[in-house]
């Protein structure tokens, strides 16, 4: 890909080869590559101290790479750092607004920062404070907001301009659940309508609801890449729910599936439902019939995928929480 | 969040306007906080009355005549003192990450230094105003006139610009405001002090006069003195601009390379 053409319409969102950011002895992230194809939700997931963060600002040319190379829409982050922040918006973890200031008065000045004259910078931070539901907020300082107001205001006052990419670092950390759900709902939006998003999440669901592609990264190293689909794929395991009919012969179940699958046996708080990891459905529902053989009845059963937390859980190794 | 039009950016503004704009981010500040006004004429005019009322007779025969010894030497205190707030305004900013967007945005690099200088400006000479009034009020007399003022106000101004510098590089390099403060003001205040901002350096020990003698904030002091009561020399103005430009010529490509570096 051309790293060196700053107008290549063909180049993809990001694409990023081996980058490297040390600090003193840490390497906080040790040699990433990241290919994110234009209009695309990328995930990236990864605990706190994976480099995630840090693997963004570098992105969004805030922090110099100390190796390997990267651009963004078509442009080097090194070599064009101001074409780069042309096309980029970020939103950073920390809210990037001035407190003192009002929610109108932060994207005024940020509209009049891009290039917005006088009316027409009030008309574009009313716009975008009405499109995220702030209007009624717009004269009070921001200190005065709630938690999600904050988010809302903070990812539009990175739309002064529509950006290329957007690059979100946990969007909804410190959200309550309604929160979390207007702002998915607001990234999907943003998606659609063409912007790439590259967004940083410690949050399993979240990568899973809204990323097409997740990298997931550990000490400062990406350790898996795909879809959640084919994540779930890789770690190779589903989990089968079984309710047995006589709860008086639950053990007798519990030891029949280990038995047939090689693995142990989960009772649910209320007991009565088993769940135990089964490698193929193959695996599964033949455990299953070793249950109706032997005369158990089975009241329900499912075979669920893994979640990402397993996922997450199997890949970066169990023990840390 | 109903609907999203794609919009496309205007046409790149200037580095002037870009620093405008954080001229304007300045100007708001006093609007939304009004109370740092407060903080910060507070003191100087403490200060004023305490130097004046308790030591002035003793210092200079009558509080009148203290009066118009320490009112130019109060106002190169101020302007000082003033500086070190913008140092922790940065630091604030830097913490929140407020500067991360600033920086992610395509402006030029230093707008958010320019409008720093901008709020710096404003709150010299909104303190400086008040703290001549009350002289003023209470019997100062500049002898050389309103031009006389007017050019102890730009020295003032050019000494706020040159000190300013180093509580920017200091707020660029710390990252909890009050560490700013404290480090700050440990080493004004000897400075401030062992000045001749409040007493004729005549009875201090030798080795302490001269200290004072090479002292800038003296120099400053001098020459704004000089300059209220008529009488100042060129070489004196030269004197109190040393610091100022010798802090600008080796600061403010530090603090570029520091806050690149970032």
């Amino acid at each position: 890909m051309n790293h060196g053409h700053s107008q290549n319409g063909a180049a993809p969102a990001i694409d990023a080869r081996g980058l490297v950011k040390c600090f003193g002895e840490l390497r906080a992230v040790d040699g990433i590559d990241l290919a994110v194809p234009r209009g695309m939700i990328f995930a990236i997931l990864g605990p706190n101290g994976a480099g995630k963060t840090t693997l963004m600002r570098m992105l969004a040319t805030l922090a110099r790479p100390d190796g390997g190379s990267a651009s963004v829409m078509g442009h080097d982050l090194v070599a064009e750092p101001q074409k780069v922040r042309s096309v980029i918006a970020m939103t950073g973890q920390f809210a990037s607004l001035d407190e003192d200031l009002t929610g109108r008065e932060n994207l005024v000045m940020l509209a009049r920062l891009w290039g917005f004259r006088g009316r027409a910078a009030r008309a574009r931070a009313d716009e975008l404070l009405g499109a995220f539901e702030l209007a009624d907020a717009a004269a009070k300082q921001v200190k005065d907001y709630s938690g999600g107001m904050r988010r809302r205001l903070d990812i539009a006052a990175s739309l002064i301009v529509t950006p290329g990419v957007l690059f979100l670092d946990e969007p909804t950390t410190g959200l309550d659940p309604v929160g979390r759900k207007s702002v998915w709902r607001m990234i999907r939006q943003l998606a659609g309508s063409g912007v790439t998003v590259l967004l940083t999440t410690q949050y399993m669901d979240e990568a899973d609801q809204l990323a097409a592609r997740i990298a997931v990264i550990d000490h400062g190293k990406k350790i898996a890449e795909g879809t959640s689909r084919e994540l779930k794929v890789a770690t190779g395991s589903g989990v089968l729910h079984v309710a047995v009919a006589d709860p008086a012969r639950l053990d007798e179940a519990a030891q029949l599936l280990e038995a047939r699958l090689g693995t142990t046996v989960q009772r649910s708080a209320e007991g009565g439902a088993l769940a135990i990891a089964a490698k193929t459905s193959h695996d599964a529902t033949d455990a299953l019939n070793k249950l109706l053989d032997a005369g158990i009845e089975v009241a329900d059963f499912s075979m669920g995928s893994p979640s990402l937390d397993e996922v997450f859980f199997s890949l970066t190794g169990a023990g840390r929480k | 969040m109903n609907s999203l039009p794609q919009v496309a950016r205007p046409p790149a503004p200037s580095a002037i306007s870009n620093a405008l704009v954080f001229g304007w981010r300045a100007v708001l500040k006093f609007k939304h906080l009004p109370e740092q006004l407060f903080d910060l004429v507070m003191t100087p005019i403490m200060f004023t009355l305490l130097f004046t009322f308790v030591f002035g007779g003793a210092l200079a025969g009558s509080p009148g005549a203290y009066l118009q010894y320490f009112i130019p030497g109060i106002l190169v205190q101020t302007v000082v003192f003033n500086s070190v707030y913008s140092g922790m305004g940065l630091s604030t900013d830097l913490g929140k990450g407020l500067f991360d967007r600033f920086r992610s945005l395509p402006i030029w690099s230093l707008s958010p230094f320019a409008g720093l200088m901008v709020g710096d400006f404003l709150r010299h000479l909104i303190a400086g105003l008040i703290i001549l009034t009350i002289g003023l009020i209470l019997g100062f007399r500049p002898e050389a006139g309103i031009l006389g003022v007017a050019g102890a106000f730009l020295l003032l101004l050019s000494i706020g610009f040159g000190v300013g510098w180093i509580f920017i590089v200091l707020g660029l390099l710390i990252r909890t405001p009050m560490t700013v403060m404290t480090l700050s003001f440990s080493f004004i205040f000897p400075l401030v002090f062992a000045s001749n901002i409040m007493v004729n350096p005549e009875t201090m020990p030798g080795w302490l006069r001269a200290f004072v003698a090479v002292n800038p904030i003296s120099h400053m002091t001098t020459a704004l003195r000089g300059l209220m009561s008529g009488g100042v020399t060129g070489r004196e103005i030269l004197l109190a601009l040393a610091a100022p430009i010798v802090l600008t010529v080796v600061l403010a490509p530090l603090t570029i390379i520091i806050y690149r570096r970032r």
